[in-house]
């Protein structure tokens, strides 16, 4: 028996989401007292050391081409044919684009229970996992339990802290069988959109984000200095991306991104509920607005009242001089 | 072409959450219900445009659950869909609903079929890779365009940070995110034909309970907001250090 643990590199790294997947897995594993395997594809020798200090075991390694784009239909048929070789009965994704698009799509070929999004550890009841996810966008939770014998669950990213350790995996090769797995989908081309500097938002820590109070896409410098000031990543709400004030890939709320990074910050975003449904998540939030009846400041844990364009600079040479002082 | 469009009946998104039964049921009474955003706005919508460009021949409206849901699916009927099915049953989770949706696809020959990108209620963003994985077809997953021509879909999808181009011969499961269509609104004409449009009851095929819920809790809110003073935003970042420990 094995927790079994999908892992994905992106722009070169290890996804920050797959290792807390690893970590989750290691606690699980430790509960049923059982061993974390870990499946990699196309990953080089840095990558899998980093999934060893994140607690894998063992880590089967996939080297082939057929991977590169990351087609859901391969990638279901390599992490089936692991779960059998490994006997694995607890399956582990983040729930992100390709644990959306993998983790169900095993779980129903399997005849296995999913929770999509879980934000907690399982509780073990005899043979059921009880596992809690957000639902009714983030008004509420659940706790759902799972009762097929074999398990699939899927992190909401930022929701587990990541511990290292010494460890180092077993690395085994691990050879596909694709024959029954030949995709029709074809990948013509991919645009990448954010810079490569940045983290994606899914994935971000820390979030400043702005709307229709900053009047125009001219205005964004001030916004763009505070998140660099931070190392955050920046984001926009709805209108702004219809707009085309800024790209639709950085609208959060509902219908966009939904994130829960540590900290978000909201400049003249009134706090419409669509979007709070995409940010409520996060651990903290503030928020600055010139208009003090602005709803979103029921839902901040700091507000400041004023104007962004006096404000926002003013923040950022706050954050460069506290910066300056720990380092 | 035949398009069926999965759609669930959904709490409208200003709902006020509420629990019974000691907080193992959400609490209907009241509450506005709605098809789930993703599944009108986007599948349906994009399904309809389809077949005004004499793409698709047929857009079918699934749905399951009981009978309480019908003024959700008249609402998509009024809005162009040809006709409905109606599986006569609660929509156990994502894997019960697939298998309704794979079994009746399968059975009756739909080609492409559009599910919104996750519903506003469970949030769980599954039904449309569990009912690939069940047909064994591919799946689009996040797109945000979508068109066919001949026997072919083309499509753009979300992936993290970027946007990726893809091209897959029919049949194909995708699911559909902001960006492919417009929201509409029925007018009189198609409230008026709606009436008349035939809705399938169909009983569902057998099942396994794979997960269930057994409680839910309202989120906790957040405590009320501490203001700081627009001079003291050196107070501020002292407040997300040493409090909120975020920086």
């Amino acid at each position: 028996m094995s927790v079994l643990v999908y892992t994905e590199i992106s722009k070169g790294k290890i996804k920050k989401s797959s290792l807390e997947a690893v970590n989750y897995g290691a606690k699980i594993a430790g509960m049923i007292g059982s061993d974390v395997v870990a499946i990699a594809f196309n990953a080089d020798d840095s990558h899998l050391s980093e999934i060893g200090k994140a607690g894998a075991k063992k880590i089967l390694s996939v080297k082939e081409n057929a991977f590169k784009n990351l087609d859901a239909v391969a990638l279901s048929s390599a992490i089936e044919q692991a779960q059998k070789a490994e006997n694995a009965q607890v399956i582990l994704f983040s729930f992100d684009a390709t644990g959306k698009s993998v983790a169900p799509r095993i779980a129903a070929r399997l005849k296995a229970g999913l929770v999509a999004g879980a934000t907690d550890y399982p509780v073990i009841n005899g043979n059921s996992f009880e596992v809690k996810k957000n639902v009714f966008s983030g008004k509420a939770t659940a706790i759902y339990s799972i009762h097929s014998a074999i398990k699939v669950i899927s992190l909401l990213p930022n929701s587990f802290p990541v511990q290292f350790s010494d460890n180092t995996a077993i690395v085994s090769d691990f050879s596909v069988n694709l024959d029954n797995a030949k995709s029709r989908l074809i990948v013509k081309e991919i645009k990448q959109l954010s810079s490569g500097e940045t983290v994606s938002l899914p994935e971000a820590e820390l979030v400043v984000s702005a709307g229709r109070g900053l009047k125009g896409p001219e205005n964004w410098g001030i916004i763009e200095d505070l998140a660099k000031s931070l190392g955050a990543t920046t984001a926009c709400s709805r209108p702004v991306a219809d707009m085309h004030w800024r790209p639709h890939h950085e609208h959060v709320g509902q219908t966009g991104v939904a994130i829960r990074p540590n900290l978000y910050i909201a400049v003249g975003i009134s706090g419409a509920i669509q979007h709070l449904a995409g940010v409520n998540g996060s651990k903290t939030i503030v928020v600055i607005n010139n208009d003090k009846e602005a709803p979103f400041f029921k839902s901040a844990d700091y507000g400041v009242v004023g104007d962004a364009f006096e404000i926002v600079p003013k923040l950022t040479s706050a954050i460069e001089k506290f910066k300056a002082g720990t380092n | 072409m035949k398009i069926l469009v999965a759609i669930s009946n959904v709490p409208d998104t200003t709902t006020k959450i509420s629990f019974t039964n000691n907080d193992t049921e959400f609490n209907k009474s009241g509450v506005q219900f709605v098809i789930n955003p993703y599944d009108e706005w986007y599948a349906l919508v994009r399904a309809l445009e389809l077949k005004e460009s004499g793409k698709a021949s047929l857009v079918t409206l699934m749905h399951v659950g009981l009978a309480d849901s019908e003024a959700t699916i008249r609402k998509g009927l009024a809005l162009g869909a040809d006709d409905a099915v109606r599986v006569n049953a609660e929509s156990a989770d994502a894997y019960f609903v697939a298998e309704q949706i794979s079994s009746y696809a399968l059975a009756n020959g739909y080609e492409l079929i559009l599910v919104g990108k996750e519903t506003i209620n469970y949030n769980g963003s599954s039904v449309g890779a569990m009912v690939g994985g069940l047909m064994d077809l591919p799946l689009i997953s996040l797109a945000t365009k979508l068109d066919v021509n001949d026997n072919n879909v083309y499509a753009e999808q979300d992936a993290d940070g970027g946007i990726q181009v893809v091209e897959c011969s029919l049949p194909v499961v995708v699911s559909c995110a902001k960006g492919m269509a417009e929201q509409r609104i029925p007018n009189m004409r198609g409230i008026m034909a709606a009436r008349t449009k035939p809705i399938k009851v169909v009983e569902p095929g057998p099942s396994e309970k794979l997960t269930s819920i057994k409680s839910f809790a309202l989120s906790p809110g957040r405590t009320a907001c501490h203001y700081v003073d627009s001079n003291n935003l050196d107070e501020l970042v002292h407040l997300l250090h040493t409090q909120a420990k975020v920086i």
